[in-house]
């Protein structure tokens, strides 16, 4: 099939590219471990006070720490995705020529964009969890099925993640600048994935409503399916639902978007 | 002094150029005042929770918060950008600074100032009012008289720790988010209070990379409590003394850096 072979081939590129970026990624990796190291002091210090908060014992917060500094590049919910190139070819109407192009926009972006996450995972991923996992007591499964579940609900997740940026990189079409709109969307991503604290901590109401929007299939969907206090196929319905409904709101505002482009004359 | 000097210009010049958008500047400033507002929602969010932290209810990790915040906000009000040094290594750019007659080190603070990062110094500030309101503490003049003398003090630590950053780049021109892991990561660490960290930590902030200064050990004289690592009581007055020391070793690692950068050649 070429289209396959097509967004493939587009997916390794990125894969491949952000590989070159050697030192980035080390002192990526060394930023994560130390963020992380501060926190699972300030979660250590929380669960002593209130033991199970949140319906996680010790070990399981201290998981939920190292896996938001794995996930936190992958998933993109700090940024740092493909949004910012993807506005600057809207603001200065070089994306004219990607419509040209005899591949699909969204699809174009969303293949590289998984190329990255893939490369994201495993080069800046892996090592800040594996010191957690060395340095602090965790609670990790053996059943190599969860470990599975776990890594689909990963995929889904960044496929959540591109469809919310997708959605705030075409606002550039109607913004010119869209600095503001990445600004908020990089904080409610924060607030809302799980990053900033487990949802399942946040009080009351709040913390419902945090858990129906859709970045917490970011980070706190694959927490839960790994620490095992959420069963995998309705989380993966969840994500799927929610990553389903933001690709096609994406198509419209896309088919809406290219409508308007004018391409300069010159 | 010429540094100063340069320095007041090039900042004039941005303050300037910054002003020719008015709606820009007031939405970035907000965003980031939001930005960092968040770490405090997140400790709020914790105190909904429990009644303390470490032993410390929510006035005292405010108090400490606050002082952290506004410390580390001036210190990146004046040379915040220090970090996009190594973008100017790799691409050349460097080389414009070099032929100015100007001292390098006051060009690259004062480059790209950004007047937003006033957002986090009156984020900080707002939360350090909030804890001066709530806070039981007994005032002396010595308390009184430390205040300024410690956010002062802090901030130049900080700013010692962005200029020994901004020389690593030199070597490291990808590194970036190292230098972050010690700013951000430092800020943030400070703004929990020492007994939630382990011992080892707290030994590495204040003796290695003397941070504990900027405010835990200050702040302990003024709340009454116990210093971390039993240090003795005269320790809460050296901040000073540590700025000073921390900045003439930054400058001397700045002009080490500057000594092995070799242009690009483009």
């Amino acid at each position: 099939m070429g289209a396959g072979r097509l967004y493939g081939a587009v997916a390794a590129g990125a894969f491949r590219r952000y590989a070159t970026y050697r030192a980035a990624t080390a002192a990526g990796v060394f930023a994560n471990t130390v963020f992380g190291l501060i926190l699972v002091y300030t979660y250590l210090a929380l669960w002593d006070e209130r033991p199970r908060l949140g319906g996680y014992d010790q070990a399981q917060a201290v998981t939920y720490v190292w896996l938001g500094q794995a996930l936190l590049a992958a998933a993109a919910i700090g940024g740092g995705g493909f949004e910012d190139e993807l506005m600057e070819r809207i603001r200065t109407g070089d994306v004219a020529i990607d419509l040209y192009r005899p591949a699909d926009l969204q699809l174009w972006w969303l293949a590289s964009d998984l190329g990255r996450a893939g490369f994201q995972l495993l080069g800046r991923g892996v090592v800040p969890f594996a010191f957690g996992a060395v340095f602090f007591e965790v609670a990790l499964p053996s059943e190599p099925l969860r470990w599975a579940a776990f890594l689909v609900a990963v995929g889904l997740g960044v496929v959540v993640g591109f469809g919310i940026r997708y959605l705030v990189a075409l606002s550039a079409f109607w913004l010119i600048d869209g600095t503001g709109v990445v600004q908020m969307s990089w904080l409610a991503g924060f607030f809302c994935s799980g990053m900033l604290l487990p949802l399942n901590v946040f009080p009351g109401e709040l913390g419902e409503v945090v858990r129906a929007l859709p970045w917490s299939s970011l980070l706190q969907a694959p927490a839960d399916v790994l620490l095992g206090t959420a069963d995998p196929l309705p989380t993966f319905a969840f994500q799927a639902a929610w990553a389903v409904a933001l690709l096609a709101l994406g198509r419209l505002v896309q088919s809406a978007a290219t409508r308007r482009v004018v391409v300069q004359g010159g | 002094m010429a540094g100063l000097r340069a320095y007041r210009l090039i900042t004039a010049m941005w303050i300037r150029s910054t002003m020719a958008y008015r709606a820009s500047f007031v939405m970035t400033t907000f965003g980031n005042f939001a930005a960092t507002a968040l770490d405090f929602v997140a400790i709020l969010l914790m105190f909904s929770r429990v009644d303390a932290l470490g032993g410390y209810p929510l006035p005292e990790v405010a108090f400490l918060y606050g002082l952290s915040s506004v410390s580390f906000g001036l210190a990146d009000l004046a040379i915040g950008s220090m970090d996009k040094l190594g973008r100017r290594v790799r691409d050349g750019t460097l080389d414009t600074l070099l032929v100015r007659p100007a001292p390098v080190l006051a060009q690259v603070a004062a480059d790209r100032f950004g007047l937003r990062r006033l957002g986090r110094v009156t984020q900080g500030a707002l939360v350090l009012t909030y804890a001066l309101w709530t806070v039981d503490i007994d005032w002396t003049a010595a308390k009184l008289l430390l205040m300024p003398v410690m956010l002062v003090s802090g901030a130049g630590i900080f700013g010692a720790v962005f200029v020994a950053g901004a020389a690593f780049q030199f070597v490291a021109q990808d590194a970036s988010e190292a230098q972050n892991a010690f700013t951000y990561g430092g800020t943030t660490l400070l703004q929990y209070p020492p007994t939630v960290f382990g011992q080892e930590l707290v030994r590495g902030v204040t003796f290695v990379l003397p941070l504990a200064f900027v405010n835990w050990l200050p702040a302990a004289y003024v709340l009454d409590r116990p210093y971390p690592l039993g240090l003795p009581q005269w320790a809460a007055f050296t901040p000073p003394l540590v700025a000073v020391g921390c900045g003439a070793l930054a400058g001397l690692a700045w002009r080490a850096g500057l000594r092995t950068y070799r242009s690009t050649g483009s």
